[in-house]
C-alpha cells in the first residue's frame, strides 16, 4: 500500500458571523437546513474525515455546494477550517505561522483553478515561471527552469502571447504548466477541466494521465463530472451537503452505491465501459472460453464471450496466469442499472 | 407660532464669539507654526523654482524636440506628436512661451506630487475598509468645497506665493488619483490573487506582482484626471501668487481684455489636450494585453 500523503480528521467549515457558536449546535446534531434557517450560518464541510494516498490521483467528487471546492481549499489553507486537523507528510498545516505557510504553499503544494486564475498582464512564460519567482528565483532563470513544462503541455512557440490570445483549452494548460513548474509534490486540481469543452476536457485528462505516468504526484482532482472522474481517478470520494458519502475505488462506487444520491450520479454512466472485469469476476476457476487481461472493460470483451461456446472467459492478469473468469450472465447483470445496496442507508461507513 | 416661523439660530453674539473664537485660535497657530511650516516646504519651493527657471532657460527649439519627443514616446503615434508641436509653435508666436512654461513647471511638479501621495493613499484605502471609511469623506470634501475657502487657512498660513499655490493645486487634484487607485485595486480578479496566495506569494509580492500590474489602467486614468484638474486650478492658483496663463487671464476678467483672455484661455486648452491626448493612448497601450488580438 502507499503512503498517506494527506490526512484530514474531524474537518468542520462553518461560514458565518460567529462560526464557534454554530460548532456547537452542529455538535449537537443540527441539520444543515436548520443551521441556516435558526441561526443564519452555513454549514460548508461536516466531520470530514479521509486520508490521501501519496502518488496517486484522488478525485473528490460531489455537485455544486457539496463543499468539494472548500474542501481542496483546507489542504493549503486558503481557506481556515472552524475544527478540525490537517496534515500533510506528517505536518500539521493548521498550526503553520505565515511564513510558513508560504513556504509551504511555495514548495509543497500547487494548484491548478477551474476559472484558469493566469495572470493576464504576464506572458504564458511569465505566468508558468510564476511560481518559481515567487520562491525567489530570478525571472530569468525562472523562465529557462520552466521551459520544459511548457514544451511538456504542448505550448512551446506560445511564450510571448498573452493569456487573453489563447483558447480555454491553452489557457489551462499553461495552467497546468505552472502549477508543475515548482515541482510540488502535491498537485490540488479544483474542477481544472470543468470550463473547457468535452473534447478538449479529454484531451486534458490524457495529458494529465500521461504526464503522472512519469511524474507520479499526489494529485486532488475536483470534478462533478463522473467521467471525468472515473477517467482519471485511482479513488474515489463522493461529498454530499459537506459531507463525505462514500469513497472507494471507482469499480467499487459503481458497483455497490451505498446511497441513492450516488445512484443517481452513475445512472447516466455507460457501464459497459467503465466496469472492469477484474471488478466482477468469480475468482480462481478457469473454464472453457477465450482469455481476457483483467483490466479489460465489458464491452471490449461482450462480442468475443457471446460467440464463444459456453458463454464463458477466463481473466487473466499482467503475468498471463488466470486468476478468474466470467459468463455472459453476470456481464449483462453488471450492466444493468444497480439498486441500492441499502436504501435507507444515508450515513455513510 | 414664532419658534416654528423663524428657525432658533444662535444668537448673533454668540455667532460673532465663535467665529472669532476660531479664527483666532487658527491665527494663533500660524503664529505659532506658520514659519515651521513654511521651512517644511521650502525644498518644494526650491525644486518647483529650479524646475521652473530649467525650463525657462532652456533654448525653445530643445523644448519643442522633448515635446514631440515625449508625446511620440507616450502616444507612439504621429499625429498627436505633430500636433503638441504645433499647438507650442503657436503659443510662442503668440508671446506666451514664458507663461506656459511656468505653468507646465507648477502642473508637473503637482502631478508628482499627487502620484507620490496619490498611489500610496489609494493602496492603503483598497487595503483596509477603515482606511476607505476615513479617507472617502475627505476626498468628497476636498473635491466639492470651492476652491477659495481652502485657499483662506493655506494664505494665513503661508501667505501669498508659489508653495501656497501649489499646496491648492493639490488638495483639488488628488482625489482622482486615490479613488481609481482604490477602485483598480478593488478590481483586481479574485483568481488573479487567489492563484497568487495560492503559490505562496508574500503581501509585497502580490500588491507589486499582481495588485498593481493589473490595477495600472485605472491608475493611469486617475493620473490622467490629476493633470486635467490641476491644469484647470491654474487660473484659481494665479490669485495667490502662481505665475503662469492664469496671470494673465486674471488681469483680462478684471480689465475685459477679450483677446488676452481668449488666447491665454486657449493656451490652457492646449496644454490640456495634449496631456490628455498622450496619457490616454499611453493607458490605452497598458491595456493591451487584455485584448485577444494576435501579436
Amino acid at each position: 500500500m502507499s503512503d498517506i500523503a494527506i490526512s484530514i480528521k474531524g474537518l468542520y467549515k462553518i461560514f458565518g458571523k460567529r462560526p464557534a457558536k454554530a460548532m456547537q449546535y452542529v455538535k449537537d446534531g443540527i441539520s444543515k437546513a436548520d443551521l441556516l434557517d435558526k441561526h443564519n450560518h452555513v454549514l460548508g464541510l461536516k466531520d470530514i474525515n479521509i486520508d490521501i494516498p501519496a502518488h496517486q490521483i484522488s478525485v473528490i467528487m460531489g455537485l455544486s455546494g457539496s463543499g468539494k471546492s472548500t474542501l481542496i481549499r483546507h489542504i493549503n489553507r486558503l481557506i481556515e477550517p472552524t475544527d478540525g486537523e490537517i496534515s500533510v507528510y506528517g505536518e500539521d498545516v493548521l498550526s503553520m505561522p505565515k511564513k510558513e505557510l508560504r513556504e509551504f504553499r511555495r514548495h509543497k503544494t500547487s494548484m491548478v483553478f477551474q476559472k484558469f486564475g493566469l495572470h493576464i498582464h504576464k506572458t504564458v512564460a511569465e505566468n508558468v515561471a510564476y511560481g518559481l519567482v515567487i520562491q525567489g528565483i530570478p525571472l530569468n532563470q525562472a523562465k529557462k527552469d520552466s521551459h520544459k513544462w511548457l514544451e511538456r503541455v504542448g505550448l512551446d512557440g506560445f511564450e510571448d502571447y498573452y493569456p487573453a490570445q489563447l483558447s480555454g483549452g491553452m489557457q489551462q494548460r499553461v495552467g497546468l504548466a505552472r502549477a508543475l513548474a515548482t515541482d510540488a509534490d502535491i498537485l490540488l486540481m479544483d474542477e481544472a477541466f470543468s470550463a473547457l469543452d468535452p473534447l478538449i476536457r479529454t484531451d486534458m485528462q490524457d495529458i494529465l494521465l500521461n504526464l503522472q505516468q512519469e511524474l507520479h504526484k499526489t494529485i486532488v482532482f475536483i470534478t462533478h463530472d463522473l467521467d471525468e472522474a472515473l477517467n482519471i481517478g485511482d479513488s474515489i470520494t463522493i461529498l454530499r451537503d459537506g459531507e463525505v458519502i462514500q469513497q472507494g475505488d471507482p469499480q467499487e462506487i459503481i458497483l455497490k452505491p451505498n446511497d441513492d444520491y450516488i445512484v443517481d450520479f452513475i445512472q447516466d454512466i455507460n457501464r459497459g465501459r467503465v466496469i472492469r472485469i477484474k471488478s466482477i469476476m468469480n475468482k480462481g476457476e478457469s473454464v472453457n472460453g477465450p482469455s481476457f487481461d483483467y483490466n479489460s472493460v465489458l464491452e471490449e470483451i461482450l462480442p468475443d464471450v457471446v460467440n464463444s461456446p459456453e458463454h464463458k472467459a477466463n481473466v487473466i492478469d499482467g503475468n498471463g496466469d488466470i486468476i478468474g473468469s466470467i459468463d455472459l450472465k453476470k456481464i449483462a447483470s453488471s450492466i444493468a442499472k444497480p439498486a441500492v445496496e441499502s436504501s435507507t442507508n444515508t450515513n455513510y461507513k | 407660532m414664532d419658534f416654528l416661523g423663524k428657525f432658533p439660530a444662535m444668537s448673533r453674539g454668540e455667532l460673532r464669539d465663535f467665529k472669532k473664537g476660531v479664527d483666532g485660535s487658527f491665527s494663533e497657530f500660524t503664529g505659532e507654526y506658520g514659519e515651521a511650516i513654511e521651512v517644511f516646504f521650502d525644498p518644494l519651493l526650491y525644486f518647483l523654482v529650479w524646475f521652473e527657471k530649467l525650463l525657462l532657460s532652456t533654448p525653445w527649439p530643445i523644448i519643442l524636440l522633448i515635446v514631440g519627443v515625449l508625446a511620440w514616446a507616450g502616444s507612439r503615434s504621429m499625429k498627436i506628436a505633430t500636433g503638441a508641436v504645433l499647438a507650442f509653435i503657436a503659443i510662442g508666436y503668440f508671446g506666451m512661451w514664458k507663461d506656459t512654461m511656468s505653468t507646465l513647471a507648477i502642473v508637473s511638479v503637482a502631478t508628482l506630487i499627487c502620484i507620490s501621495i496619490g498611489i500610496p493613499l489609494g493602496v492603503l484605502m483598497a487595503r483596509s475598509k477603515y482606511a476607505q471609511a476615513l479617507v472617502t469623506p475627505l476626498l468628497d470634501i476636498m473635491q466639492t468645497i470651492p476652491a477659495f475657502v481652502y485657499l483662506i487657512p493655506v494664505v494665513m498660513l503661508l501667505g501669498i506665493g508659489k508653495v501656497p499655490g501649489l499646496i491648492a493645486v493639490c488638495i483639488y487634484a488628488l482625489p482622482p488619483i486615490v479613488r481609481l487607485t482604490n477602485l483598480g485595486i478593488r478590481l483586481v480578479s479574485k483568481e488573479a490573487l487567489e492563484a497568487a496566495d495560492a503559490f505562496g506569494a508574500s503581501y509585497r509580492q502580490r500588491l507589486f506582482g499582481v495588485q498593481i500590474p493589473l490595477a495600472l489602467p485605472n491608475i493611469f486614468a486617475g493620473i490622467n484626471q490629476t493633470i486635467m484638474m490641476a491644469l484647470s486650478m491654474v487660473v484659481i492658483a494665479s490669485m495667490i501668487g502662481v505665475a503662469g496663463l492664469g496671470v494673465p487671464v486674471l488681469r483680462s476678467i478684471s480689465n475685459q481684455y477679450l483677446a488676452l483672455g481668449l488666447l491665454n484661455g486657449l493656451a490652457i486648452v492646449a496644454l490640456a489636450i495634449i496631456f490628455d491626448r498622450v496619457t490616454q493612448e499611453y493607458g490605452k497601450r497598458l491595456q493591451k494585453h487584455r485584448h485577444g488580438d494576435r501579436l
